[in-house]
């Protein structure tokens, strides 16, 4: 168990806002496991930037850093996403 | 003017002495811990520190060798690009020149990298001269594993993301190569004076 | 789906306190009026800032308590001993004052009638806020599908929403408490974190497919997800809402 770590529905705001579209019931598939999830059950870790992490390989599946007007985001870790 | 919000303050220092906080940064008096996974936890008899890549010979250190090495007690100010700085925070540690005494190389850059997957890059020159430590006490105690411990790095100068937590080595390179968060937005450099904290900066 | 206000451009909009209510002695609700307000799915949240006359700003998100139907956009909020945000919603915020916030956001943590039952919502402390909107809407759908709250509290006195809870038992939806600090004399409920023993008791079995709901602390969200799945209920059910620290 991680204190620090929350559900990915914690950063709906954020995902919203930077996809201007609700995300958490998008389903991502994790590049390194192949597990799919919705975007509300990923792991979410708050450092510098906002970090998601695949629930069952612990892989990073997406990393966004929020500007004043813009965002710069890394779903390399997601191997698609509907 | 925007919105503000009627006797909100937030937890924050009033008194700080501003020649002491860079722009765009608000003191802090407690430890926001931040991280970019979870918590990794490395049981000292496994814990090992390398000096690794353009060396002419690498190094390494078990804990018990390591915590024989000639340490420093320091006190510096900590600057977070999220925006939160902390003064005067106490450390103990191994100064990074010790380490690298000794080690001929011509490289340029360094990697440094930690348990958890996590990576960040300097040029070399940022890390010598006396300018930081790999820490394992935080406050006379040792450092607690939400903070980065068995051991992390501590380069005070820059942001605080460039100063590993969980750090199990330094890698010499003649090339850079931008690390977990220059490659996505934030600033290769970090400066918290010229308030370098993301790509453009 | 329908998606209402979920789709598109999110905006910081303010929103009119009307009133700051107790709860119990560390627990306050903010009824506010939002202009504007495109409406919410119970068990959304919206994102709350507060900005300093400096310019300092600190960002927490809420779920949402009302009900969908409900006239005015309620937040209830536990007052955090070393909060930064909460103590200035509890004790300061009052009547006449503005509220900066976004949303409703996340679909994800939804309840509504079109999903069915049976339903399991376990929570701790103030995870029960966003299971107090899926037991509202509930209510206020005339809906009588099999639904089920597992609430686990320090003390009968810190049990949010007790009244109305007692109020709206019955015509299938059941209200369980556990105590876990201290319980008054006589008190023959449950005395102890929630396990998986209780959960067995109290929720339906795993036969029936419940779509269970969880929010509270992250170590209480935590044992309850894995007693869950240690009984046999589908991890894709079961979805969590941890209310960990913030951070930053």
């Amino acid at each position: 168990m991680d204190a620090l770590m929350l559900d990915g529905n914690a950063v709906a705001g954020l995902l919203q806002e930077v996809f201007e579209t609700e995300m958490t019931t998008a389903t991502g598939t994790c590049a390194f496991c192949g597990s799919s999830m919705q975007l509300g059950a990923v792991h979410v870790f708050r450092s510098a930037g906002v970090v998601l992490r695949c629930p069952t390989c612990g892989n990073v599946l997406a990393k966004i850093v929020k500007r004043e007007a813009e965002a710069c985001v890394d779903l390399t870790g997601l191997r698609a996403l509907a | 003017m925007s919105f503000v919000s009627r006797g909100f303050r937030g937890r924050r220092q009033p008194d700080a002495d501003s020649a002491r906080v860079p722009p765009g940064q608000y003191v802090t008096t407690d430890y926001p811990v931040l991280s970019a996974g979870p918590t990794p936890h490395t049981s000292l008899d496994v814990w090992d520190f390398s000096i690794t890549g353009e060396v002419d010979q690498e190094k390494g250190w078990t804990w018990a060798e390591f915590q024989a090495l000639p340490s420093e007690e320091v006190t510096v100010d900590i600057h977070c690009v999220t925006k939160w700085s902390k003064l005067d925070t106490h450390w103990r540690g191994v100064s990074i020149d010790t380490l690298l005494a000794g080690v001929g190389t011509a490289a340029e850059h360094v990697i440094q990298y930690g348990d958890g997957g996590y990576t960040t890059n300097t040029p070399l020159e940022d890390v010598t001269g006396g300018k930081a430590w790999i820490v394992y006490e935080y406050d006379g105690e040792p450092l607690p594993a939400e903070h980065g411990g068995p051991a992390r790095m501590l380069l005070p100068h820059l942001y605080f993301w460039k100063s590993a937590k969980w750090i199990r080595g330094l890698r010499l390179q003649k090339e850079d190569e931008p690390g977990f968060w220059e490659t996505n937005g934030y600033n290769n450099y970090g400066d918290p004076w010229k308030e370098q904290r993301y790509w453009g900066d | 789906m329908e998606g209402t206000a979920l789709l598109g451009r999110l905006n910081w909009q303010l929103a009119d306190v009307l009133d700051v209510t107790p709860e119990t002695d560390r627990v306050k609700t903010l009824v506010l009026d939002v202009p504007g307000w495109p409406g919410h799915r119970a068990g959304q949240h919206v994102d709350v800032r507060l900005t300093a006359e400096d310019g300092y700003q600190a960002e927490r998100s809420y779920s949402i308590a009302s009900a969908p139907n409900g006239k005015h956009l309620e937040l209830t909020v536990e007052c955090l001993d070393d909060g930064e945000v909460s103590p200035y919603l509890t004790d300061e915020l009052h009547a006449g004052d503005k509220l900066e916030l976004r949303g409703p956001v996340g679909g994800y943590f939804v309840w509504e009638p079109p999903v069915g039952g049976p339903v399991l919502l376990v929570g701790g402390g103030s995870g029960v806020v966003p299971l107090m909107a899926i037991i509202r809407e509930r209510a206020a759908t005339d809906s009588d599908v099999d639904m089920r709250l597992l609430l686990s509290s320090r003390t009968w006195d810190d049990v949010i929403y007790r009244e109305e809870l007692e109020r709206l038992k019955g015509g299938g939806l059941t209200v369980t408490h556990t105590l876990t600090r201290a319980h008054p004399e006589g008190w023959s409920g449950y005395a102890r974190r929630i396990d998986g023993e209780m959960l067995a008791e109290v929720g339906p079995g795993p036969g029936d497919r419940p779509h269970v709901y969880v929010c509270g602390p992250t170590p209480l969200v935590e044992a309850v997800a894995t007693a869950l799945v240690a009984l046999g209920h589908e991890p894709s059910r079961i979805k969590t809402e941890r209310f960990g620290p913030t951070g930053g």
